[in-house]
C-alpha cells in the first residue's frame, strides 16, 4: 500500500530540560534553549517510520509559528520528513490551540492527507486540545494519546490503541483520521549530520494566516502570569519511626 | 454548521437577557453542564471534583450522561444523588458504550445548544480531555484546560510550563468549556442530591470510529493519575526487582507505585508509571520519593502533592528541598522497616 500522505504537526517551544523563569508577569522566552516540543518528536517519528515501512508516501511537517520555527521544521526534515510548511507568525504574538487548528485545517483541505500526526500535548502551554479540536473541525475521527498505531482493511482503516485511565484501549476508524501521540508510541531518533546537511535541500514552504484567510484573534486573554507557590520543605526526621509518627500526628495523610 | 447555530443563538440569548436586566447578572441565562464520566455502571471519582468545580460558578448544574442502556439507570440514580446537581440529563445509546469521542462530542453541543448552557465542565482525565476540546471547536469556542481555580464566571487559573507558571486566563467566548485538575477541586458530596432526571431528545451520532478492544490493568490498586498515596521510585532503587518493595509499601498502604524517568530510562519499569514532566503529573495526598534525586523535570510532575517525604542516602538531593519531611538513610533498609511498622 502507498499514497498515504501523512501530516504532522511540530511546535518550538522551550526546551524541557530549562528551569522556565516568571520575569514581569511573562514566562521567559528570550535567550532559553528551545527545541522541538517531545511530543511532536514522537509524532514524527511515526510518521517516518509509516514511510519506511512503505505504508505512507510522504511525510509533510507543519509548524505555526514566529520566524525561528524553521529550526524546528529543518529538525523534522533531518528526522525524514520529506518537505514542510511554516506559517509563519510575529514574534511574541499568542496563538491558540483553536487558531492553530484552523491554520492545519486550511492545509489539510489544501495538501489533503490521509493521517495527520501531532503530539498530545505542547510542554509549554500545557492544553493538549489541538489535535481533537482540529477532528472537531473536520468532523474526523480522532486518536488520542496513541501509543500503537496499526493499519487494517486494506489500509482503509486505522486502528490506534490509546493510553486511557487505567489501562490501554483500541479504536478502529476509517481514514482520514487525526492521531496525538502520547510518550509510548515510539523512541524517536537522532537526526544525523548527514541527515542534517541533506535536510537544508529539502522544501520549506512558507505561509501566513492571512494567505489562509484565519483570524488569529484569541478569545482568551492571559492576564497575568506567576510562579507557584513555592513550597516550604526541607524538614528531617532522624528515623523510620519519627517518619510514621509525624506522618500520622502532623501530617494526618496515613 | 454547529459552529453558526451555537454562536447565533447565545449571542441572541445574551443579547435578549441583557437587555431586560442590566447590572445583575440574570440567574435564568446561566447555567452550568457537567459532564459525567462512568465505568462499568460506577461513577468515576473524577465526577464527584468536576461537580464541585461546576457548583462553584454558583450557577444550577445539569449533569449530562451518555450511557450505553443498559447502565443508565444505576448512573443516573447515582448522579442524581450527588450534591448540588439540581438536573441530570441522560441520553442513552449503545453509540455510547465506550466514551467514544466522536460520539460524546455531538451530544455535548447539542445538549448545550438546547439547554443554553454557559460553562460546560469535565475532569482533565483521559475521557474529559478527549470529548471536551472536540465539542468546543464545533462550538467555535477556546477549551480551558487544567483548571485549578475558578475566580469567576469568566476567570480561571491554569498551570503551564508543567507548573512551573501559573496562568490566570480570562475567557471572552459565550460558551465556556473547561477541564478541571480533579486535585484542585474536593469531591462533592455523593449523597444529600435529589436531582430531577428526564431522557435526552438528542439523537444520536452517526458512529464515526468503533471500539475493539481494551486492556485494563488488571491491578487492584489505585491509578496513578488519582491515587491518593503514591511511592516513586528512582535511579536509586538499583534494579526492577527492588520495586517490589515498593509495592509492598503501597498495598499496605493503599496507594500505588511511580517512578523518575531515570528508573524508567534504565528499564527498571514502564514508562506508563513516570511521573514527570512529559509523564503523569499527579498532586496526591502523600507522595513518597525513593531514590529519586529530585530533578526539576520529576518535580514538576509530583510537586503539588499535599505531604512529600523523600528517602535519600544523600543529603543534598535537591529532594530535601521540597520535601516536607526528609529521611536520609539507605531505602534498602529504610522502606522495609517503614512497611513492616505502618500498621492501617
Amino acid at each position: 500500500m502507498s499514497g498515504l500522505r501523512v501530516l504532522v504537526g511540530v511546535k518550538r517551544v522551550v526546551d524541557y530540560a530549562v528551569k522556565i523563569r516568571v520575569v514581569g508577569g511573562k514566562v521567559e522566552t528570550a535567550n532559553v534553549k528551545h527545541s522541538m516540543n517531545p511530543f511532536d518528536e514522537i509524532a514524527i517519528e511515526e510518521a517516518v517510520r509509516l514511510k519506511e515501512k512503505k505504508v505512507a508516501s510522504e511525510v509533510i511537517a507543519l509548524t505555526v509559528g514566529p520566524a525561528k520555527s524553521q529550526e524546528t521544521l529543518r529538525t523534522a526534515l533531518a528526522m525524514g520528513a520529506d518537505k514542510a510548511i511554516h506559517i509563519e507568525t510575529a514574534e511574541g504574538q499568542d496563538v491558540q490551540p483553536l487558531q492553530v487548528a484552523k491554520l492545519f485545517k486550511a492545509i489539510i483541505q489544501k495538501e489533503s492527507p490521509g493521517l495527520v500526526i501531532l503530539g498530545k500535548q505542547a510542554i509549554d502551554d500545557d492544553a493538549g486540545q489541538t489535535g481533537q479540536l482540529l477532528a472537531g473541525l473536520l468532523n474526523w475521527p480522532q486518536g488520542t494519546f496513541a501509543s500503537k498505531i496499526e493499519f487494517t482493511d486494506a489500509a482503509k482503516k486505522i486502528l490506534v490503541t490509546r493510553e486511557i485511565d487505567g489501562g490501554l484501549e483500541t479504536l478502529k476508524a476509517p481514514l482520514p483520521a487525526i492521531v496525538t501521540a502520547d510518550l509510548r508510541l515510539n523512541e524517536p531518533r537522532y537526526a544525523t549530520l548527514p541527515n542534517i546537511m541533506k535536510a537544508k535541500k529539502k522544501p520549506l514552504e512558507k505561509l501566513t494566516p492571512s494567505d489562509l484567510g484565519v483570524d488569529l484573534a484569541p478569545s482568551i486573554e492571559t492576564l497575568s502570569i506567576a510562579e507557584p507557590a513555592k513550597r516550604a520543605g526541607g524538614k528531617k526526621v532522624e528515623s523510620v519511626d519519627e517518619l510514621i509518627s509525624k506522618l500520622k500526628n502532623e501530617a494526618g495523610v496515613i | 454548521m454547529y459552529r453558526t447555530v451555537c454562536s447565533s443563538l447565545y449571542q441572541a440569548r445574551l443579547a435578549a437577557n441583557r437587555s431586560v436586566i442590566n447590572l445583575s447578572i440574570p440567574k435564568n441565562y446561566k447555567s452550568t453542564l457537567v459532564l459525567i464520566e462512568h465505568k462499568n455502571g460506577k461513577l468515576s471519582s473524577s465526577s464527584f471534583n468536576a461537580v464541585t468545580a461546576a457548583s462553584q460558578f454558583g450557577f444550577p448544574v445539569t449533569a449530562l450522561i451518555a450511557s450505553s442502556p443498559s447502565t443508565a439507570a444505576a448512573i443516573a440514580t447515582q448522579t442524581a444523588a450527588i450534591a448540588g446537581v439540581s438536573k441530570v440529563v441522560v441520553a442513552k445509546s449503545d453509540v455510547y458504550a465506550h466514551d467514544l469521542a466522536e460520539m460524546i462530542a455531538p451530544l455535548v453541543v447539542e445538549t448545550t445548544k438546547a439547554g443554553g448552557f454557559t460553562h460546560i465542565i469535565a475532569a482533565h482525565t483521559a475521557f474529559g480531555k478527549n470529548v471536551l476540546p472536540r465539542a468546543a471547536a464545533v462550538c467555535d469556542a477556546s477549551p480551558i484546560s487544567d483548571v485549578i481555580q475558578i475566580e469567576g464566571v469568566d476567570t480561571f487559573k491554569r498551570p503551564i510550563y508543567a507548573g512551573n507558571a501559573i496562568a490566570q486566563v480570562k475567557s471572552k467566548d459565550p460558551v465556556k468549556f473547561i477541564t478541571i485538575r480533579t486535585t484542585a477541586f474536593p469531591a462533592a458530596a455523593a449523597s444529600g442530591g435529589s436531582a430531577v432526571s428526564e431522557d435526552s431528545t438528542v439523537a444520536a451520532a452517526q458512529p464515526l470510529a468503533q471500539w475493539v478492544s481494551e486492556e485494563v490493568a488488571k491491578s487492584d490498586r489505585p491509578e496513578l493519575a488519582s491515587a491518593k498515596i503514591v511511592i516513586g521510585g528512582g535511579r536509586g532503587m538499583k534494579s526492577g526487582e527492588n520495586f517490589k518493595m515498593l509495592y509492598d509499601l503501597a498495598d499496605k498502604l493503599g496507594g500505588t507505585v511511580g517512578a523518575s524517568r531515570a528508573a524508567v530510562d534504565a528499564g527498571f519499569v514502564g514508562n506508563d508509571l513516570q511521573i514527570g514532566q512529559t509523564g503523569k503529573i499527579i498532586a496526591p495526598e502523600l507522595y513518597i520519593a525513593v531514590g529519586i534525586s529530585g530533578a526539576i523535570q520529576h518535580l514538576a510532575g509530583m510537586k503539588d502533592s499535599k505531604t512529600i517525604v523523600a528517602i535519600n542516602k544523600d543529603p543534598e538531593a535537591p529532594i530535601f528541598q521540597v520535601s516536607d519531611y526528609g529521611l536520609v538513610a539507605d531505602l534498602f533498609k529504610a522502606i522495609p522497616e517503614l512497611t513492616e511498622k505502618i500498621s492501617k
